[in-house]
């Protein structure tokens, strides 16, 4: 099981799926219409970490965070 | 003479910022240090477009790891980076953000507070929002993707 939560101005409740990499979890999204639209523009980090592929195996546990666009200042 | 402890670079106010508290202490704390150039740059929140200030969203802990490796680059050149930034609301004519930069040369601190202050606005995991009415909006179009973004798309 991991969780994935929805920063800044998505206003959306966490998540807990059980899934194995984040190809699954882009399905996951793109089928949900609160957020499919923000995916384009979202970053990903897993565990406080950006990354930058998805090829990326999860582990139990995993918080996988997605984060809009920026603007601070 | 750096790096102790990030709460010392990094602070993080609840509503505007005490522009001459943060800007005093941090020239009171570093002009014994032999910097030869102290930069701050603050940012102010202007009257426009019909809005009552601005509001801030922060996720504190990708904003360490940035900023970490800010003063990372900024210890390669002998100098340090400083920033403070507001949570929740500022209104108008108040300040939400102060970028520092102290360095023995002025060149480097010229150049570095340029690049952190232009790097902090399309990287750093903050969401501004438009006071508007009593309500925030999401300041969609002024707002930057992150490197990165779009790998679920």
């Amino acid at each position: 099981m991991v969780i994935v939560e929805f920063l800044g101005p998505i206003n959306k409740d966490d998540m807990k799926l059980d899934i194995k990499n984040l190809s699954e979890l882009s399905e996951i999204l793109k089928n949900d219409k609160e957020i499919s639209s923000w995916l384009e523009t979202c970053a990903v980090a897993i565990n406080d970490t950006l990354i930058c592929t998805k090829d990326f195996d999860l582990t139990d546990g995993d918080k996988i965070s997605l984060l809009p666009p920026v603007c601070g200042g | 003479m750096i790096m102790d402890n990030r709460k010392d670079f990094l602070q993080l106010f609840d509503g505007s910022l005490p522009v001459e508290q943060i800007t005093n202490s941090w020239y009171d704390k570093y002009k014994n240090s032999n910097f030869g150039a102290i930069i701050t740059f603050v940012g102010v929140v202007r009257d426009e477009n019909k809005i009552d200030g601005l509001s801030f969203d922060i996720y504190e802990p990708i904003l360490n790891s940035w900023f970490d490796l800010w003063q990372k680059k900024a210890k390669e050149n002998n100098a340090i980076v400083l920033m403070a930034h507001s949570r929740g609301d500022v209104f108008n004519h108040e300040s939400s953000y102060i970028a520092g930069v102290c360095s023995p040369k002025r060149r480097v601190a010229l150049e570095l507070i340029d690049e952190f202050v232009e790097d902090f606005k399309a990287q750093a995991p903050i969401w501004k929002y438009d006071i508007i009415d009593n309500q925030r909006v999401y300041a969609k179009d002024r707002s930057t993707a992150i490197n990165g973004a779009g790998i679920l798309s």
